[in-house]
């Protein structure tokens, strides 16, 4: 299960100019969202707003096309939106979500739909969800000392974040770029990450990432048949301009690359944890392991 | 738009997932029925009224794939008879020779034994004294069933969800009338919520300190504050802050958790399984 199953993959990006304006790759999220909003295929989604701190993200239901656009742009912290996922359905009322997450956040997707165990009549009004790719997440103080410490941008001051090509980098407002190894990142990711076994959340209806397309163009998965029936209807209506993956560079080669190294060192962590202490026996005592 | 490309097959898993969701897929339900039955204890009939609450679910159920031998509520049927699942409610009252005798009697009688809801997997609401109530029967005679009987199998939370319950309800149904395929799906499903039988009678939002954070697991998706019935879980920077003295220990949120568990050939059938149980399930026509 390295990428997952899927319909379709291509290399595209958005054709509405306003969404790809702040857009952290080619708009596929904002697009998709914005596109179902209109079509009535969902009534909201789930989306990182703005929290109490700089740059920390706080899940949102939003209803229209411009809380959409405000939350757009990729915040590398974490950003709890299975959260609302009940609560979309109670006090916002929505009969049709759509939500965004990381390849876990999916995960919790499917949980909550095939073991609904506090999720009374939820997982049947998930109309949407939309993954996007993840190498791993950062506690907010880390990603404060990874932008504030070394990289040297006061988070007020940073316009944008990424993370591609062995770096993680800081846009500030002066339209400089400061940038660290991501090697150096490793100590602030969060512990959880570690386990990981989803790069490019094979879990969701489309998913999407950076990774393996142009500069301003997004890797798109199409993978299940409501993901499939939406992008479908999303592309008869020119939401997408596409180009073949086969076409694009770096293309799936990368993606798979930077997939199966993500998953092999997260596979050997999940093993190391079976022998992490001693029992009087001699015989290994482990750390809890939730694939099991 | 692009041709559909074909999906390059990583790993011998990747193939085997498509074939097998096809062959459940075309599976007729077969004809013969389960039997199961509701053994009331000390609940409230949250958890009765959350399995009806499946509507026109319940009675394709009740149709198609169970006899329902057993409910106080609803059949007339004074002792408890020899079935294949038993969903018992509340916790067990040790004051009350009856009720001991009762969920005594059910665990010989049944194959299998489901803890139906927070009050009979963890005492939950009824071990849960805050003062203002009256003193007898004491706090101390309320505990949940797996501290008298072997319990197979858990549904947490308060109440459980219809959706739960419908699913271990299918899920039985497959495990004792299916094919052999459909036995694994369904071990394999059951599998998790048998563990949680095994792990204890104690719950709390606790849990996820214990067993996720301080296990290096969450990743802070917050699925557990979601489904958190008394809302006593919040996200703090992407971590869940419990307060326990809301607490009423159903079990929901560990149990939602994803890093509790997550059995990831289930789990990566999620479009079969959600298929089949709504073909189980469709009505009219069938
Ligand atoms: C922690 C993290 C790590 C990532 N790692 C990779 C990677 O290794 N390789 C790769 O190719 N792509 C990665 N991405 C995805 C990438 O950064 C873009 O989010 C993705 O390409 C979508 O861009 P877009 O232009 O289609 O979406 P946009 O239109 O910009 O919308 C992005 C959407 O994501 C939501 N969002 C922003 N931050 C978060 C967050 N922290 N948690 C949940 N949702 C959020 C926004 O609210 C918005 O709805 C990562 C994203 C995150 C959050
Ligand atoms: S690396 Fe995995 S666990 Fe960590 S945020 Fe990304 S998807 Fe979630
Ligand atoms: S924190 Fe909430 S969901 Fe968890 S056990 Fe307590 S009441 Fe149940
Ligand atoms: S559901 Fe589990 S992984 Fe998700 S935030 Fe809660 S404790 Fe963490």
């Amino acid at each position: 299960m390295v990428l997952g199953n899927y319909k379709e993959c291509v290399s595209a990006r958005a054709t509405d100019r306003s969404i790809l304006a702040r857009a952290q790759d080619g708009g596929i999220v904002t697009q998709l969202f914005a596109f179902a909003l209109d079509e009535g295929i969902i009534d909201g989604a789930i989306v990182a707003g703005q929290g109490p701190e700089p740059w920390q993200p706080e899940p949102i239901v939003a209803m229209t096309k411009q809380e959409l656009l405000d939350a757009q742009g990729t915040r590398y912290n974490i950003c709890p939106n299975m959260a609302l996922i009940k609560e979309a359905t109670r006090s916002y009322g929505l009969d049709r979500v759509g939500v965004v997450g990381t390849p876990c956040q999916m995960q919790a997707v499917r949980k909550a739909q095939l073991y609904p165990v506090g999720m009374r009549y939820v997982g049947d009004k998930i109309a949407l969800a939309l993954g996007i790719f993840c190498m791993e997440n950062f506690s907010y103080q880390g990603f404060e000392a990874m932008t504030e410490d070394f990289c040297n941008v006061k988070l007020e001051s940073a316009v944008k974040m990424d993370i591609g090509k062995g770096k993680y980098s800081v846009y500030n407002s002066s339209g400089e770029v400061k940038q660290m190894p991501l090697k150096h990142t490793l100590k602030f990711v969060q512990p959880g990450c570690h386990v990981c076994l989803d790069y490019v959340a094979n879990l969701a209806d489309v998913s999407t990432g950076s990774v393996g397309s142009p500069d301003g163009w997004s890797t798109v998965f199409v993978r299940t048949k409501k993901g499939d029936d939406i992008w479908a209807k999303a592309m008869a209506a020119g939401c997408f301009e596409t180009k073949p993956i086969e076409e694009v560079k770096p293309g799936l080669e990368l993606v798979t690359k930077l997939a199966t190294d993500k998953i092999t060192k997260n596979q050997k962590h999940v093993d190391e944890r079976a022998t992490f202490g001693v029992k009087a026996d001699g015989s290994a005592k482990a750390l809890r392991n939730p694939y099991l | 738009m692009a041709e559909v490309v074909e999906k390059p097959a990583e790993k011998p898993g990747d193939v085997k997932i498509e074939q097998k969701v096809e062959v459940t897929k075309e599976e007729k339900p077969v004809a013969e029925k389960i039997t199961a039955g509701h053994v009331h204890l000390s609940g409230c009939t949250g958890c009765l009224v959350s399995l009806a609450d499946n509507y026109e679910g319940l009675f394709k159920l009740l149709d198609d794939y169970v006899d329902w031998v057993y409910d106080l509520t609803l059949a007339d049927v004074r002792h408890v008879p020899e079935m294949d699942v038993a969903f018992v409610e509340g916790s067990v009252c040790l004051n009350q020779d009856l009720a001991v005798e009762e969920l005594r009697e059910t665990r010989k009688k049944s194959k299998v034994v489901v803890a139906l809801g927070g009050c009979a997997c963890y005492g939950n609401v009824t071990r849960f004294g805050r003062g203002g109530q009256w003193n007898q029967p004491a706090h101390e005679a309320y505990v949940p069933i797996g501290d008298v009987i072997d319990v197979d199998l858990y549904i947490p939370g308060c109440a459980p969800t219809p959706q739960q319950i419908l699913h271990v309800a299918v899920m039985a149904y497959l495990l004792l009338k299916g094919t052999d395929e459909q036995k694994e799906l369904a071990t394999s499903y059951l599998k998790p919520l048998m563990d949680l039988a095994k792990r204890g009678t104690e719950a709390c939002g606790c849990d996820l300190m214990y067993d996720v954070i301080n296990q290096s697991l969450c990743m802070g998706c917050g699925l557990c504050a979601a489904s958190c019935p008394v809302r006593a879980i919040e996200m703090v920077y992407g971590k869940p802050q419990i307060d326990t003295s809301l607490c009423i220990k159903c079990g929901a949120c560990y149990a939602q958790c994803p890093r509790s568990f997550l059995n990831l050939d289930v789990i990566n059938e999620f479009e079969g399984i959600g298929e089949l149980v709504a073909a189980a399930m469709a009505t009219g026509g069938e």
